[in-house]
């Protein structure tokens, strides 16, 4: 076990948090403000991928097709919003969860009805294809890189966005007080959608960056979505900055988990324990916290 | 519904059910064994969601479980029924009785979340045995055998079979529910405050309905098991744990028997649609999109249990939203 193969590995481990970040933001946000779970996230995640390969080939600018990708997603989530969720609000949980359910369904199928059942493959962009030296002996993708990048430069955006703007401060204010914020004369039922169109955007983003490394199909978002479930247990419900602790945690400790107990353990045995190994963490944090670790402060 | 229609429109249901074979198609019986299994799932869920305000998304592992523990025996020359279902029904209920301890400390979407995650962790443990055959499961030799004189290899033989079980099963969850516990457990799902002020254990009141669901979805999973004559990780998928919840919904909550129609519904709506199309899910998404959509409360609220006639409350929706409750109030 060498101490290139450890940096390798959380590098790996800081990519796959800020992929889940980027996730468990919609989660996060959506069930704060509008207390709904939405399922049907990990969608969002597996049409990013959709609409940034159809958009690649109408265009060579891999910018632009990432807008139109980013657009069309956006209508979608204007959209979701509008005709499925907001007949919801105010709900059992039951209509809530299965409701969404039903529309990853939908979504899972509609993407192999329109692109077919084989999978589609996206390629790194050529200006971030090859790898360099981040330490000595050690290359790493300049694509991973990019990816951690970007996911950082849009959380800092996000950051500005919640902490100094308007909608934001609405943002903020509805996840603690929403009747109030209702009560002062905001149209809430626009910041619900933007909120949810935020997300879906956020989700989207994720999934586009990480098409070049999966192959895109249909329902690789639902794993990732499970897997952001646990970020925002873990981290805690409602909370950003829950998102940002736990989707590193979640992404370090899988990625490590991944690499190190195969060295401990042989054959069956690891194997179950890598699948398990974010689960058993989980598992972890409920016993010490039933909130997670940023949730303590909302109900 | 009155006490006595209610006894009546049960008894038709089984009468219905037990004519199944005598359309002669062995089809329609294998048909039929899977609603019924599923139905069986599906009222376990029921007892979870409808009665105790639990929404568990992981009801699918808990089903795996059984098939899984069903299948190691019978593959090792265990085949009595006698001994490998009620093994099944024992280490489902044991996993149930850690994995309920811990994610009953949630409360909410928090504790949706909690079984979803625990049953893929379930999914992704079944899916690593690379020895049973990872994600394509195993094949099982023969189906276990009740009596000797049974040959459950015969469809409609192991139909009875499964049919007497449900029954049974239907048959102790009603009791159940309209039990002193049960009482209990519906006063945990409409005000568990209340209900631990009056001086009861609500934490343990609920990890035994969650640990006894969890039975009743590992015996469905050992008939499953039978039934297929396979087990595979697809038992256990995310979208079985919605579809089993989808078979509540599309029968109703809070009515046991409810769930059974539903999972009917589900079964019939599989082979007909898929029959037409190779996209059925979406159209089953559809499906349950628009039935939530469409119609606010219970379909077949008539078919409720527990609640005696003339005095249905907040059942239906109200029942599941979580009131905001004073921090430091835990029940425990």
């Amino acid at each position: 076990m060498s101490f290139q193969l450890v940096v390798e590995q959380l590098f790996n481990g800081i990519q796959l948090g800020m992929m889940l970040f980027l996730m468990a933001v919609g989660v996060t946000l959506v069930f704060g403000i509008m207390r709904v779970i939405n399922l049907a996230h990990g969608s969002m995640f597996m049409l990013g991928g959709y609409f940034l390969a159809e958009a690649s080939t109408h265009t060579h600018w891999t910018v632009l097709a990432f807008l139109e990708a980013t657009v069309a997603i956006g209508l979608i989530g204007v959209v979701v919003e509008l005709v499925v969720l907001r007949p919801l609000y105010g709900r059992s949980h039951l209509d809530q969860v299965l409701a969404t359910f039903g529309l990853t369904l939908m979504f899972n199928e509609a993407v192999t009805m329109i692109w077919g059942r084989e999978p589609l493959f996206l390629n790194v962009p050529d200006a971030l294809d090859g790898s360099i030296t981040i330490l000595p002996g050690v290359q790493y993708p300049i694509y991973r890189l990019a990816i951690t990048a970007f996911s950082i430069v849009i959380g800092g955006l996000l950051y500005l966005l919640i902490n100094h703007t308007r909608v934001g401060a609405l943002i903020r204010a509805g996840s603690d007080k929403r009747e109030i914020v209702q009560a002062l004369g905001v149209n809430i039922g626009l910041l619900y959608t933007l909120v949810f169109a935020l997300g879906a955007i956020l989700a989207a983003f994720a999934g586009m960056l990480m098409g070049p490394l999966l192959s895109v199909e249909s329902g690789i978002g639902d794993p990732v979505l499970i897997m952001t479930l646990v970020v925002v247990v873990i981290g805690g419900m409602g909370s950003i900055r829950g998102a940002l602790a736990g989707a590193l945690i979640v992404g370090v400790f899988d990625t490590l988990s991944r690499v190190l107990l195969p060295m401990l353990f042989g054959g069956d045995a690891s194997a179950a324990l890598v699948g398990m190994a974010v689960y058993i963490l989980m598992a972890a944090v409920l016993l010490v916290s039933r909130q997670g670790i940023f949730g303590a402060a909302r109900g | 519904m009155s006490h006595h229609t209610r006894i009546i429109f049960y008894l038709a249901l089984i009468a219905l059910a037990a004519c199944v074979p005598a359309l002669g198609d062995v089809f329609y019986t294998r048909l039929a064994t899977q609603i019924a299994i599923y139905g069986m799932v599906a009222m376990s869920v029921d007892l979870l969601v409808g009665y105790t305000g639990l929404l568990t998304f992981g009801q699918a592992g808990f089903f795996g479980i059984g098939a899984y523990v069903t299948g190691i025996l019978s593959t090792h020359g265990l085949h009595s029924a006698f001994l490998v279902w009620p093994a099944a029904i024992l280490v489902t209920m044991l996993v149930a009785l850690v994995i309920g301890a811990l994610a009953l400390r949630t409360r909410g979407f928090q504790f949706i979340m909690v079984t979803l995650a625990f049953a893929q962790m379930i999914y992704y443990f079944w899916l690593s045995q690379r020895s049973l055959g990872g994600e394509n499961g195993f094949s099982i030799p023969k189906r276990n055998v009740v009596f000797g004189f049974l040959n459950m290899e015969d469809h409609t033989t192991f139909y009875y079979v499964v049919l007497v079980l449900l029954v049974l099963v239907a048959i102790f969850s009603l009791r159940l529910v309209n039990s002193q516990f049960g009482m209990v457990i519906r006063g945990i799902r409409d005000n568990e405050r209340r209900v631990f002020a009056i001086g009861f254990p609500a934490f343990r009141y609920k990890l035994a309905m969650f640990c006894i669901a969890g039975g009743i979805a590992g015996l469905a999973g050992a008939l499953m098991a039978n039934h297929t004559s396979h087990v595979g990780t697809d038992m256990m998928s995310w979208q079985q744990s919605g579809n089993f919840l989808a078979m509540v919904i599309l029968g109703s909550s809070g009515t046991l028997i409810g769930p059974i129609l539903g999972a009917a519904v589900f079964t019939v709506f599989q082979q007909v649609v898929s029959d037409m199309s190779s996209h059925w899910l979406f159209y089953f998404g559809l499906l349950i999109v628009l039935r939530i959509l469409l119609f606010k409360g219970s379909l077949f609220r008539f078919l409720s249990a527990a609640v005696p006639a003339g005095q249905e409350t907040t059942a239906g929706g109200g029942v599941l939203i979580d009131a905001p409750r004073p921090a430091g109030l835990e029940t425990e």
